[in-house]
């Protein structure tokens, strides 16, 4: 046995290592994007920010499970909570008006969040009952909540938040020229997450929700509160979800209480992702960057005038075949 | 032997007897129990360290150490008993408290996040990185990088940085867990000296180990448990290990000596078992031996030098790095359990958690084995079974008042049903018994020797790993010590008397000839 | 633990015979259920309203067949809803193309090979069933989707095997049961008689110790879903016969009621424990609550909260049954 191989790699190995999924992942994205541009080369800002948009509720769905896999559970209710606050926002915003009535339904929207990832992370440490049966047997409560709030679609969306998701990036003095290329809602996306990510990234209680998943009882012998942690995690995942039905309902301008497809993509993006489904593996870009190139591949796919249902197929398919590599080389790394 | 015992009794009149400490005592623990269910772990434990001492916790197998360093630390929590710091009582809770009182652990498990890197394992116990590299250089691993996954590294830097990052703390008591085990020859000593040095410093240190070497170079005092209860405290002095044997098996050298109805004949002919050169990092570093039909040979090992490993690899659980299995001549390798039960052999797991389908009836426990192929997916024969499984009942004598799930049985009956399901049809040609008599009553271990040695006479041959001494010579033909992996002592379980498997599982036969003999395990 | 059991509480001792003798207890919720409903609406419970139920209860029943085997074996079968309808949905638009018994075998097609593919992914790939059987039913929906434009235009024919089966009754007595109470004698056989049966309590009980005694897991794990799949294909063609009415989701709305059926009947969602009888009452209990709910006019949302509470709640009771030694 070698006693100190600590030293014995360069940092630039190890960076590789530990990102190199995450970089392949991003290599893969750009040549699926330039695939879209051969296949349709009038494909430029417009096709992007469509994407982009449409891409935005599955990344937010796809934050939130991220979070709670990270901790070493799985939240099967993420749909149904995002079903939840996209009509909840929904309904407010219809009666809210334009002005700040709107900001305060968006926080009401995002507290809802909160309040029904807390439900399911107390619900998970009290019952002792595992996260899987929990969060299915929450998966129909949402459901039916959201169909109380709004037994059919209705509701609407406040015009200047829809703005906010919809064109191009524009900054004062910059000519658009230079931002065409980037959509508006990347841009909120990506400041959203970030401002949520980073600061817990290495927060006392990010470490504890990576703790948790890995190892629980080293994370209790290194003094983190295992329970609290977990409802920390679903909370936010919560919050996220919130996020993520309130862009269904901006990107559509109408609230919709039938969930949409979003648990088993967000399950599929996590795994290809690079987060380990046993927890305490992986970070938020990987699963973020699959969202994306699950997007492409249904894009690219439409664009070469497949049938959309076949799509689906296609798009399904994908996603089973991702959950069950991930299964084999979660299984071959227990073995070894 | 007599004499020897009363001359350790009178130094056990409790700890208040005990030698005066050093100094004013930092930990004072008294009266400490801890039930588990039916098992009581620990029965009536203390402990007094003093500042500048290192004291070692010492006990067989199962005696409590690991229970009572749990509650120490905050990890558990005890049913009675107090434990005082620096004078004042303290209530544990969690071992971030034990931590705020000034009393740091090292586990066996290192307790570092595996998929977290070393900086965020530090920034997570809100440890300083300045005095944990100083700590981590010092105990001989120069540059640690911070930023290497703690998954990433192998069990014993592992351990090293678990340790720095205790010294890191600045704990007023550490309380190291088999330290040195997984560690190589250097390390140990770094660590041995680094240990010490905090003593002399005026800190305090509990040390659990199974090498009696460096008990001897490091501690002051040895304090041993025996079922739970602390029977003794010795100052370590030349001798003092004879006398601190004694004291772990304690009145067990009364029990009864070889069972008088040995039937089976001395083994002899062609091994039906022959095993060469096992190895599975970390644990197995090239174990052989023979195993011969009609012989029952006993395995004995304190936790953790490969037993498990090894049975679990010869059962189909676990695939080895290297070496060789034969069954009956012929070379072995087992991918899955089915492999080895179709090639004779059959495994009754040391814990029986692994084995019993707890909620289900005794009846469908017994019959499982002979459902497990697809061929016996059809209807069952109900009559047939029933016969089958009313003669293993009548055999083991197993009482099943207790009817419908296993679990409501009672842990010796539990223990029979396990071993009983390979019986219901043929027996198996090898018997790989792991701590068969683990927990349970007196009663039902005798019963258990003598089925061992019922199947012996019929042909059978037993592989029986125990962690209590005296059923060797009682059920044994013959026994093989293990220590770090290998086969370190081996000999005819009638010579097999305590004080000498004891030594031998300390690793303290290596280099009197205890190699030659191990050799001889596998002519 | 002594305390507890030297004198017990009416909800200790009330929780012991829900344990010991689930069925019991069930059919006694049941009769309660079906007083209430007396007592709300006077006449109500006649002899067709007592057919109707039975009627109802059937397809449910099947589909919750489904759910107590993989729940047995610690699994669960969220395909069976989507090849249920997929079953149904390519019977009645085969059957004008090549014959209705042709047609029914055919419809079985689809729904082995869905049942296969959970089956490799659970028993080889040990991605978990819920997400396995979720995955699959999803693409089994988008193919039925693709499936349903290239037969547009032949249109659809209930066979009339199935139309009488579902709606038919001689006597009073609905013709289902001739389907039926086969199939649920051999389910209630082959689970206690059967190697196969054992082998899945045994692998949901432990499955570290059914590997130990030799069992290869994946193997029953394989059979097992193809199984499910079948019979959630069998009860698919049924529900086609009662509704009439092929659909693109015909039988997604038992999907979470099939699911509540085996946990109420007492099969354990962690395996090893329960049984068929229990569900069967359990789905004749969720069809009257269904009743009752429509009579009280509770909105669909709130079903399903009920629904997903009733699951949390048994389940969480249940654990805490099993616990206390």
């Amino acid at each position: 046995m070698t006693a100190r191989p600590v030293a014995a790699r360069p940092s630039v190995a190890i960076v590789a290592a530990r990102h190199g999924w995450t970089l392949g992942l991003a290599v893969l994205l750009a040549l699926l994007l330039a695939l879209t541009k051969i296949i349709q080369p009038a494909f430029g800002a417009t096709g992007l920010e469509a994407l982009v948009r449409a891409a935005l509720p599955f990344a937010f769905a796809t934050a939130a499970m991220t979070v709670v896999v990270i901790a070493g559970g799985i939240d099967l209710s993420v749909a149904s909570m995002m079903a939840v606050a996209g009509v909840t926002g929904a309904v407010l915003m219809q009666n809210a008006g334009d002005g700040a009535g709107a900001l305060l339904a968006v926080g009401a929207v995002l507290l809802v969040g909160a309040a029904m990832g807390a439900t399911n992370g107390l619900l998970i440490v009290g019952t002792r009952l595992p996260d899987i049966v929990v969060t299915l047997a929450m998966l129909f409560v949402w459901e039916g909540v959201a169909l109380l709030i709004l037994r059919a679609p209705g509701g609407a969306a406040t015009p200047w938040l829809r703005e906010l998701v919809v064109g191009p990036l524009v900054i004062p003095g910059l000519p658009p020229a230079a931002t065409a290329l980037v959509p508006q809602a990347l841009l909120v996306l990506a400041v959203i997450l970030a401002a949520i990510w980073l600061p817990l990234r290495r927060s006392r209680l990010g470490l504890g929700i990576y703790a948790v998943g890995s190892d629980e009882t080293a994370a209790f012998r290194s003094g983190v509160s295992i329970g609290a942690t977990k409802v920390a995690a679903y909370t936010l995942a919560g919050v996220l979800a919130a996020l993520g039905g309130l862009s269904v309902t901006l990107a559509t301008g109408i609230g919709e209480p039938i969930p949409g497809p979003y648990l088993l993509a967000s399950v599929a993006a996590v795994v290809l992702g690079g987060v380990a489904l046993g927890g305490g593996r992986g970070g938020l870009l990987g699963p973020l960057l699959a969202v994306f190139i699950l997007r492409v591949v249904r894009l690219d796919l439409t664009l070469l005038a497949v049938d959309p249902n076949v799509t689906t197929i296609i798009e399904g398919t994908i996603m089973a075949a991702v959950v069950m590599a991930g299964g084999l080389l979660a299984m071959r790394e227990r073995r070894s | 032997m007599g004499a020897m015992r009363e001359a350790a009794a009178t130094r056990q009149d409790g700890p208040e007897a005990a030698p005066a400490p050093a100094g004013p005592p930092i930990l004072d623990a008294a009266g400490v129990s801890r039930r588990f269910g039916a098992v009581v772990a620990l029965r009536d434990a203390s402990l007094r360290v003093a500042r500048g001492e290192v004291v070692a916790l010492m006990g067989a197998n199962g005696a409590g150490k690991s229970t009572f360093v749990k509650i120490l630390t905050g990890a558990l929590k005890p049913d009675t008993g107090r434990i005082r710091l620096a004078g004042r009582e303290v209530r544990l809770t969690s071992p971030a408290a034990a931590r705020r009182a000034g009393l740091v652990p090292v586990y066996q498990e290192p307790a570092l996040i595996p998929d977290l890197d070393v900086g965020d394992n530090l920034r997570l116990t809100r440890t300083p990185s300045g005095p944990f590299l100083h700590w981590a250089a010092e105990l001989g691993l120069g540059a640690v990088r911070l930023d290497a996954r703690a998954g990433a590294l192998p069990l014993a830097t592992l351990r090293v940085l678990d340790l720095a990052r205790a010294l890191a703390a600045e704990p007023d008591l550490l309380v190291l867990d088999e330290m040195t085990a997984a560690l190589p020859t250097d390390l140990v000593d770094r660590v041995l000296s680094v240990v010490r040095a905090q003593a002399d410093a005026g800190r305090a240190v509990i040390y659990i180990s199974h090498r009696f070497a460096e008990i001897a170079r490091l501690c002051d005092r040895a304090t041993i448990l025996r079922d739970g209860t602390t029977v003794g405290d010795l100052p370590i002095a030349p001798g003092v290990e004879e006398q601190a044997v004694e004291l772990m098996l304690g009145g067990r050298l009364s029990a009864p000596a070889a069972l008088a109805t040995r039937a089976s004949p001395a083994a002899s002919g062609p091994p039906r078992l022959r095993v060469r050169n096992l190895a599975a990092a970390p644990k197995l570093a090239g174990l052989s031996f023979d195993l011969r039909p009609g012989e029952v040979l006993g395995v004995v090992a304190l936790e953790g030098q490969g037993q498990d490993e090894l049975f679990e690899i010869l059962g189909g659980l676990r695939r080895p790095e290297a070496g060789r299995i034969e069954v009956d001549g012929r070379p072995r390798a087992f991918r899955h359990p089915a492999d080895a039960i179709a090639a004779g052999l059959a495994l009754v797991p040391g814990d029986r958690a692994d084995a019993l389908l707890s909620v289900r009836s005794v009846r469908e426990n017994l019959a499982l084995p002979a459902l497990a192929r697809p061929r016996a997916w059809g209807p069952i024969a109900m009559r047939r079974e029933a016969e089958a499984v009313s003669r293993t009942i009548a055999r083991l004598q197993i009482d099943t008042r207790a009817q419908g799930e296993a679990r409501r049985l009672s842990g010796g009956n539990q223990q029979k049903v396990t071993i009983g399901r390979w019986l219901t049809g043929a027996p198996p040609r090898i018997f790989l018994l792991l701590d068969p008599t683990r927990g349970i009553d007196v009663r039902t271990k005798r019963q258990i020797y003598a089925l061992v040695r019922d199947l012996a006479s019929e042909g059978v041959a037993v592989l029986f790993y125990t962690s209590e001494l005296p059923e060797v010579p009682q059920t044994c033909d013959r026994v093989i010590v293990l220590f770090g992996g290998r086969v370190v002592d081996a000999l005819p379980a009638a010579e097999a008397d305590e004080p000498r498997l004891m030594r031998a599982a300390y690793g303290l036969t290596e280099g009197e000839g205890g190699a030659d003999r191990a050799r001889e395990a596998a002519p | 633990m002594t305390a507890a059991a030297a004198s017990p509480s009416p909800l200790a001792r009330a929780a012991r015979l829900l344990r010991d003798n689930p069925v019991i207890a069930l059919l006694a919720l049941l009769l309660l259920l079906v007083g209430v409903l007396e007592i709300l609406r006077p006449g109500i419970v006649n002899e067709r309203w007592i057919g109707n139920t039975i009627r109802f209860a059937i397809p449910l029943a099947m589909l919750a067949a489904c759910q107590t085997l993989t729940m047995l074996t610690g699994g669960i079968d969220l395909s069976a809803g989507s090849v249920a309808t997929v079953a149904a949905f390519v019977a009645a638009t085969q059957a004008p193309l090549i014959g209705p018994e042709a047609a029914m075998l055919v419809a079985l097609g689809p729904a082995l090979l869905v049942g296969l593919a959970n089956g490799v992914g659970v028993g080889l790939c040990r991605v978990h069933p819920l997400i396995m059987t979720l995955a699959t039913g999803l693409i089994a929906v988008g193919a039925l989707q693709v499936y349903q434009r290239g037969v547009i235009a032949t249109g659809s024919a209930v066979p009339p095997l199935l139309g009488w089966l579902g709606t038919g009754r001689s006597w009073g007595v609905p013709h289902a049961l001739v389907l039926f109470v086969p199939f649920a004698a051999l389910l209630l056989w082959a689970e206690r008689r059967t190697g196969f049966g054992r082998l899945l309590y045994a692998v949901g009980a432990n499955e570290r110790a059914a590997r130990l005694a030799g069992v290869r897991v994946w193997g029953v794990h394989l059979a097992l879903y193809a199984l499910s799949g079948l019979i959630a294909g069998l009860a698919g063609l049924l529900y086609l016969g009662v509704i009439r009415a092929p659909s693109l989701s015909l039988a997604e709305p038992l999907l979470l009621p099939s699911v509540a059926a085996a946990v109420i009947g007492g099969t354990s969602i962690f395996g090893g424990r329960g049984g068929y009888a229990g569900t069967i009452v359990g789905a004749l209990i969720l069809t009257v609550l269904g009743t009752l709910l429509t009579m009280l006019q509770m909105p669909e949302g709130g079903r399903r909260i009920l629904f997903g509470l009733i699951i949390l709640v048994v389940t969480a009771a249940y654990l805490r049954l099993t616990d206390r030694g």
